[in-house]
């Protein structure tokens, strides 16, 4: 067993830097580079080129059917890498990014966890363990947007991410439970073989599909995704573009090959993904920040992978799972460079990061070569992925569906290369000397160490550098690819290749290229309104049912709780009985038989006993009415008598002698009559909810006698009772020797009651004393005065 | 089954909910009585046959005796509890001269503050706290 321990080791990691380093929050950042390393070296022994494919279970709620499965087949070894060797380069460009305090040492810890919670959704062999990191990732999430919480802005975001993708993960949860109990199993492979349809299926691929598009910010849930960008730079780069929001696309990639062919959700893939792709690409045109501009590139990235890795149809899977690697590599640089460009200038504006050309040039080239791959140009590992999805789009055939795709992708490619071009521009642009003067003095406060540049360089420069050694050798990565995709689906084998001679895909990339780019470079690059200041539309409509949830919620509660006691007594009661009435209405009433025939004496003292209890209830003198609660008790204790119930009907005699005299006691300063309180509701009201009770409480009791089938405890203990206890009583036999335990719980209650008596009482008179004593001082003074006057 | 305490039984819930919905602690205090009598009287009732008192060497079917043991241990409880309630209704009298269970304050300030949200209608965060 190694992947299990290699996802929990992270956990562990975080948890233990959350606890133990907070002081030391380097060192902790370097065993979670070591963690990491090491998990990446389990994956890529066990998984590349392994002949078996390495599975693991480790039990959970077996009787139920769930289990933590973990599978390290192709896909899941390309992704665990992903998250792997990615999560390594941000922890280590945090090193640098990040001033070592309380926060940092947070931060460390959530990464960890998180890398674990997307290791295990990544492995996960079936649904339901997908589901459980699925939620972990985004509880991290939620923590590490929310990592500045002294700002507001930065905890509403947290808290919109948390809710839109928490809903989702409830969404699939519900497909889990349908999946479980209609096929008796969630697991990947088994679904892929069972090809599920019907009625049933649909409601899941909904609620699948809900799950996915949340978690990757698709339409219309995109808004969360922006927002996100609260987060330092690091979580920006690692969780909400490379890993994190590829969740939902892992999901889509693991369902496709399952629910694929559905009409249903062929159309709602690329529909989300076509309208994702272009809203995402379009507001990236009107972002002044260049982190915002990214992030909206990556919804608008995010809506392409959906559509081919959704569509049903193997070489668009096979190019999805290409450019999701395209995306990851050249994202990942895009946004820490961007961190670094912050680092050195202390701007993210687009019209003045120009001037990190001079500062920084490595970073800037590298820059510019991950905006080129994110624009599909050659040589880049960009230009071939996309190449491959417009060549899998064209020859899809998958009907009307596919034709919205083909034209959803080439829109959504004139936007990416449009905003791509923007970016370029901006990074070359020559910033104005009034604000290459305030990037002089911001550069004099930060002189940046070696080290420091070397650990933020390295993670930008790697992966630009990736970029373009993975289009050089396309072909190879190409053959890397297939094992990756056909595991998700056998038919999903193709190949790369960097130059593909002249056809239709490359004449509409040209087009595109040059379309995207006119209306990129004259995109003007500072626009009117701050965008960053005000929520999007997306966040206003969240907000607003966020408001009318809570509004909802707190003028329930002025209804329902407007403080008045009695009332809630009333509700309560009102609730059981209407709760009973319904039960008994479905079960059945209870039948009207059996009855013992009741002797004259019982007859009496039970009239006597309700004329009495009537009588507690209407007497306005308080001395009357404690009298006749006395009375009641004495009616039930000739009742228990008459039953065979000596114990309790002694018992009871004392008890109602003794409530008697307190009441008596604890009266005894009280009005005559009880004043005439004012009341909640009217007389009738509370009349009728009190018969409702009293007729509800006979019918419970009548369906429940007789229900009983197993024989009494006591027929155990009476054979037992003179040999081991030395008693006849059953009674006092049960109470002070086989359940001896339970009567000296009973004392405890008595005696802590009586000290609760005694302290109240004291409290009480305490309080009496002490105003007796201010009035005979005033009356006091009073007659002083009035002796002076006199 | 008894008809006749089943009867009984009902009234008693019927009184001692209605003594509850009621404003005086000592109206409360008493409808806690009843209901505790009403309880004790149902689980007698339905747990056990109207037969000979559970003591080992009587003639005749001898009763169940364990509903009798979990009863006897409610009629004291009940009494602890009465008692406490009563001692509560005092303590009241004496520092208010009032004899009324009072709305809960608590749930009135909700009530407010859920009322001013409605009316400022944004998200209720606290505010900022930059340094």
């Amino acid at each position: 067993m190694v992947l299990f321990p290699a996802v929990v080791a992270q956990f562990v990691a975080g948890a233990l830097l959350l606890v133990g380093l907070r002081r030391r929050p380097a060192i902790g950042a370097l065993v979670g580079l070591a963690v990491l390393a090491a998990s990446t070296a389990v994956v890529a022994t066990r998984g590349i080129g392994a002949s078996t494919t390495l599975t693991e279970t480790v039990g959970w709620l077996s009787t139920l059917g769930f289990d933590l499965v973990f599978e390290l087949d192709g896909f899941a070894v390309l992704m665990a890498l992903i998250v792997l060797v990615l999560g390594f380069g941000v922890l280590l460009y945090s090193l640098a990014y990040f001033e070592h305090d309380s926060t940092y040492a947070r931060f460390v810890g959530l990464f960890m966890a998180f890398a674990g919670s997307m290791t295990g959704l990544v492995l996960a062999a079936d649904l339901f363990t997908m589901f459980v990191f699925w939620e972990l990732t985004s509880i991290c999430s939620f923590l590490l947007i929310g990592l500045n919480d002294k700002s507001e802005s930065a905890r509403q975001s947290a808290v919109r991410a948390l809710l839109t993708t928490g809903a989702g993960g409830l969404c699939l949860l519900g497909a889990v439970g349908i999946l479980q109990v209609e096929l008796g199993t969630t697991a990947f492979a088994d679904l892929v073989a069972l090809q599920p349809t019907g009625a049933v299926m649909d409601a899941a691929i909904v609620l699948i599909l809900l799950g996915a598009f949340t978690k990757s910010a698709q339409f219309p849930f995109h808004f969360w995704l922006p927002g996100a960008m609260a987060a330092p730079t690091p979580v920006s780069a690692y969780l909400h573009s490379a890993t994190m929001v590829k969740a939902g696309i892992v999901l889509l990639a693991r369902m496709s090959p399952v629910f694929g062919q559905s009409d249903l959700w062929r159309w709602w893939v690329v529909l989300a993904g076509v309208a994702t792709m272009l809203i995402g690409g379009w507001r990236a045109l009107r972002q002044t920040d260049a982190k915002l501009l990214l992030a909206h590139s990556t919804v608008s990235q995010l809506g392409l992978l959906t559509v081919l890795v959704g569509l049903g149809w193997s070489t668009a899977l096979y190019a999805g799972v290409a450019h999701l690697v395209a995306h990851a590599v050249f994202k990942v640089a895009l946004f820490l460079g961007v961190g670094v460009i912050d680092h050195e200038l202390g701007t993210r504006d687009v019209t003045k990061i120009g001037a990190a050309r001079r500062r920084a040039p490595l970073v800037v080239a590298a820059l510019g070569a991950s905006t080129l791959s994110m624009a599909g140009m050659i040589p880049l590992f960009g230009f071939v992925t996309k190449e491959k999805a417009l060549v899998a789009v064209l020859d899809a055939e998958v009907g009307a569906a596919g034709t919205v795709a083909l034209v959803g992708v080439v829109l959504g490619s004139v936007l990416s290369v449009a905003y791509s071009a923007r970016f370029l521009h901006a990074l070359l642009s020559e910033p104005d000397r009034g604000e290459h003067d305030a990037v002089a003095n911001h550069h004099e406060h930060h002189e940046s160490s070696v080290l420091t540049r070397v650990l933020l360089g390295a993670p930008v420069l790697v992966p630009a550098a990736a970029s373009l050694l993975f289009g050089l050798i396309a072909t190879r990565v190409g053959k890397w690819l297939v094992a990756p995709s056909t595991s998700l689906a056998g038919s999903a084998k193709s190949k790369l290749v960097l130059w593909p001679g002249i056809n239709d895909a490359l004449i509409i990339s040209a087009i595109v290229i040059v379309v995207g780019a006119v209306i990129g470079w004259r995109a003007p690059l500072s626009v009117a309104a701050p965008h960053g200041k005000h929520r999007s539309r997306g966040e206003r409509s969240f907000d607003a049912v966020y408001d009318a949830t809570l509004g909802l919620a707190k003028r329930l509660t002025r209804v329902t709780q407007p403080g008045s006691l009695p009332m809630y007594v009333a509700v309560t009661s009102l609730t059981v009985a209407v709760v009973a009435i319904a039960a008994l209405a479905v079960d059945g009433w209870p039948a009207f038989e059996g009855f013992v025939s009741d002797s004259p004496l019982t007859i009496a003292v039970t009239v006597l006993t309700i004329a009495v209890s009537i009588g507690v209830a209407v007497v306005s003198a308080r001395f009357t009415a404690a009298v006749f609660l006395g009375g009641v008790g004495y009616g039930a204790a000739v009742l228990f008598l008459m039953r065979g119930a000596p114990d309790l009907a002694l018992t009871q005699v004392l008890v109602e002698t003794l409530t008697i005299v307190i009441f008596l006691l604890a009266m005894r300063s009280m009005p005559h009559s009880f004043a005439p309180a004012s009341s909640w509701a009217p007389k009738t009201v509370r009349i009728a909810v009190s018969l409702l009770v009293g007729i509800v409480v006979p019918l419970l009791v009548l369906s429940v006698h007789g229900a009983r089938t197993a024989p009494s405890v006591a027929e155990d203990y009476a054979p037992r009772s003179i040999s081991e206890a030395g008693g006849a009583n059953l009674v006092n036999v049960i109470l002070v020797d086989f359940r001896g335990f339970d009567t000296m719980g009973e004392i405890t209650v008595l005696a802590v009651a009586a000290l609760g008596v005694v302290n109240l009482v004291r409290a009480a008179e305490r309080h009496r004393r002490q105003r007796e004593r201010e009035n005979s001082n005033a009356s006091a003074a009073a007659g002083s005065a009035t002796g002076d006057v006199s | 089954m008894s008809l006749s305490l089943l009867i009984l039984v009902g009234v008693l819930f019927s009184v001692g909910t209605y003594l509850l919905m009621e404003r005086s602690l000592t109206r409360v205090a008493l409808g806690v009585g009843v209901l505790g009598n009403a309880v004790n009287l149902l689980i007698v009732a339905a747990g056990s046959r109207p037969d000979e008192a559970p003591i080992i060497g009587r003639s005749g079917e001898l009763t169940d005796p364990l509903p009798q043991a979990l009863v006897l241990t409610a009629i004291v409880i009940g009494f602890a509890l009465l008692s406490f309630v009563l001692a509560l209704a005092w303590r009241n009298w004496s520092i208010t001269e009032n004899d009324e269970v009072e709305d809960d304050l608590e749930d009135r300030i909700v009530a407010r503050r859920a009322e001013k949200n409605s009316k400022r209608g944004d998200v209720p965060h606290h505010e900022d706290v930059e340094q």
